[in-house]
């Protein structure tokens, strides 16, 4: 650091420099302190959720996870907690998601930045947020009493399309109602969309403006001077955003609950009803006790282990993916 | 918001209405005692006014929401005969709401199961005070059939799946004569943790002992071809939109949402219909334990209506605090007389004559 070495000048600007060099110091403190704590909650949430979950790791062991049958008062025998089938219903419902809101938030994101006249930017971009600000229990409850009802003559027919052939027929499968893991994708899409759009928009505006004349100036139309400056330049920011977007479609709650039809369920088919991590806790926590209790607490902390491996790794994939993308374009 | 919550502001209208009346009615009669200031005996309807008039203070209470309509109405009435008590009734379950009386959070629970051993409440430390039931019907959509009776047997295996289609053999025996068409059939349940799912898979445990395989408790491991629907509104919604479905759902939300309900064997051999009626018939068949926690599941008589929930509050044997004691009896005084008569127009059983004696009796225990 600095801030140590004070030169030996005149006294005005010795006080001038030496209340400076406190406000550096404070300055410091207060950013490493905020950084540490941050660091610190996480760790106090991880040893807490863990030692609360202990009971129900303890007596499932490995099985937590590999175990897709989940039980807490079976007709005979120990009760059985296993959170394979949630981890699905919650990757799959995600996973939906993403494939539905990630091209059409880029697309707003693009359209807002490169396409747009400037008088409509503004009042665009605040219905879009103004969708952030829906609370998600209105989503869940649109769901079940509009979309899932109003989606079942979509199913359906997907169904009677698709239902012969032998890979699409899986996935789409028989339908029984309108709550499954499609509606619920569908639903988390809605509410991504929102924030992906609005951070891959602050990131495609920071792309330099010489950079998008230079591929112009080249001859570029404007889908090339996109794919040729834009993107290169943003591919980890869009990747950031998506993974914002990933969290809060894995840590939706009451949406997903009224949604995905309450099944403990593992299968191809999308049109049938399963259930995810986040809402198994919400539903269930009112009413359990002790080793049930730690199990719901245990699926909070899988699904936090989810979240940080999945971060970690798009972490590494936008390292390297963006070393390789400057390189070559630029 | 809540769907119960939603519910429950809809009664509470009817309710203020209700209650307004009461409170014109009080101040006539206040008016009519100034009038003679000397008249030692107030008229009988006056007099239970003053039994409640002298509390004051406040009660905190939490648990099952299975009857929390009728503890809002219970609660909402008893303001117009104790104005200086304020009594609360949180939803939050029943699991909860022992954990919160075990921890002293809360001054009574309510609860639709009886205390284990996990719950945190010691043993001998509290009483049950049984206060209502209410019939859990089987509802149905089915297009076409407007009738439908279900053995206990039959039943057990619509909701394990081994009967996957209306017209299967099984239900035609139930219903001679029946034209039943070959949908497929959806079960609906609740997702979450419910005393409504207890009782329900307990009466199946009790009703088709050898057939039903799923154990029982506040939650099951429901096959995975079946539905779950968040809270009572949840499943009657799920059995509402879909053709072929049928759930299990309390008596005031089939109600609500126009359902139509099976009817059911019961342990005399009678098809009966979940009725108010049907449900006091089958308390009135319950075994009654010393302690009063009784089991009113696939009670014995021909009128008796089988699938029924009781639900108890649960109170400290003693509170340590005289005048908290006294608010706990007047409260729970009040529900179990003038209380009781709340309970049919929300679709909720009143206690039969026998049991409201032996509850009252209950409540004379409880010490300072």
């Amino acid at each position: 650091m600095t801030l140590t070495n004070k030169p030996p000048t005149a006294r005005s600007t010795l006080s001038q420099r030496g209340s400076s060099a406190l406000g550096d110091r404070v300055f410091s403190w207060w950013t490493l302190g905020t950084g540490l704590l941050v660091l610190a909650i996480l760790g106090l949430i991880l040893i807490t959720t863990v030692r609360e979950a202990w009971p129900a790791f303890d007596a499932m062991g490995l099985r937590f996870l590999t175990e897709r049958t989940w039980d807490p008062n079976p007709a005979a025998g120990d009760a059985i907690f296993g959170a394979l089938s949630f981890a699905f219903g919650t990757a799959i419902s995600s996973l939906i998601a993403l494939l539905f809101a990630v091209p059409v938030s880029v697309g707003i994101a693009l359209f807002l930045t490169e396409l747009a006249p400037r008088r409509l930017r503004g009042p665009a971009v605040t219905v879009i947020d103004l969708l952030a600000a829906v609370p998600s229990v209105v989503f869940g409850l649109w769901g079940i009493l509009v979309v899932a009802p109003a989606m079942v003559p979509v199913y359906q027919w997907l169904h009677d399309v698709f239902g012969g052939i032998p890979v699409l027929g899986s996935i789409f499968g028989p339908v029984s109602s309108g709550r499954n893991f499609m509606t619920a994708g569908l639903i988390l899409a809605i509410m991504v969309t929102p924030i992906i759009t609005s951070i891959t928009r602050e990131v495609f505006s920071t792309v330099p403006r010489a950079d998008k004349d230079a591929a112009l100036a080249l001859g570029a139309t404007r889908w090339e001077m996109i794919r040729g400056a834009v993107f290169p330049h943003s591919f980890g920011g869009v990747v950031g955003a998506v993974m914002l977007g990933l969290g809060r479609a894995m840590g939706e709650t009451i949406a997903v609950a009224l949604v995905i039809g309450g099944a403990t369920n593992i299968t191809a088919n999308l049109f049938a009803p399963g259930n995810s991590m986040a809402a198994v806790i919400v539903q269930q926590f009112g009413e359990s006790t002790g080793t049930f209790t730690a199990a719901l607490i245990g699926l909070g902390v899988v699904l936090f282990a989810m979240t940080v491996l999945i971060n970690v790794l798009a972490q590494t994939v936008v390292r390297r993916a963006e070393a390789r993308m400057k390189g070559s374009v630029a | 918001m809540h769907p119960d919550r939603e519910a429950y502001l809809v009664n509470r209208n009817v309710l203020s209405r209700r209650v307004l009346a009461g409170v014109a009615l009080a101040a006539l009669a206040l008016t009519g005692c100034a009038s003679n200031d000397n008249s030692t005996e107030p008229g009988s309807n006056s007099g239970g006014d003053s039994a409640y008039a002298n509390l004051s203070g406040e009660l905190k209470a939490s648990g099952a929401s299975f009857p929390d309509a009728y503890y809002q109405e219970v609660i909402e009435a008893f303001k117009g005969e104790a104005g200086k008590v304020t009594v609360t009734y949180n939803a939050t379950g029943s699991g909860t709401g022992k954990k919160q009386f075990g921890e002293g959070l809360v001054d009574f629970a309510g609860t639709d199961s009886l205390v284990k051993d996990t719950d945190g409440v010691a043993a001998g430390s509290f009483l049950y005070v049984p206060t209502v039931a209410a019939p859990i019907t089987i509802s149905y959509n089915l297009q076409g059939v407007d009738k439908l009776q279900l053995s206990p047997e039959t039943l057990a295996k619509i909701f394990q799946t081994d009967i996957k289609t209306w017209d299967d053999a099984a239900i035609k025996a139930d219903n001679p004569g029946v034209t039943l068409p070959s949908t497929p059939i959806v079960v609906a349940h609740r997702s979450d943790g419910s005393g409504t799912t207890s009782n329900f898979t307990k009466y199946l445990d009790a009703a088709a002992a050898g057939t039903w395989k799923l154990g029982s408790g506040d939650t099951v491991n429901w096959p995975a071809s079946t539905q779950g629907g968040e809270k009572n509104t949840g499943v009657a919604q799920i059995v509402q939109q879909t053709n072929g479905a049928v759930g299990y759902v309390d008596l005031s939300d089939a109600k609500a949402t126009g359902l139509k309900f099976a009817a059911i064997k019961n342990k005399d051999g009678q098809f009966v219909e979940p009725t108010i009626e049907g449900t006091t018939a089958g308390l009135e068949g319950a075994e009654i334990a010393a302690d009063l926690s009784y089991n009113p599941l696939n009670a014995a008589g021909a009128t008796s209506y089988p699938i029924t929930a009781p639900t108890f509050i649960i109170v400290k044997t003693s509170y340590g605090d005289a005048a908290k004691a006294d608010l706990v009896k007047g409260f729970l005084t009040y529900l179990l007389n003038d209380g009781q008569d709340l309970a049919k127009e929300i679709d909720f059983a009143p206690l039969p004559a026998s049991l409201k004696e032996k509850a009252l009796a209950q409540v004379d225990k409880i010490q300072g």
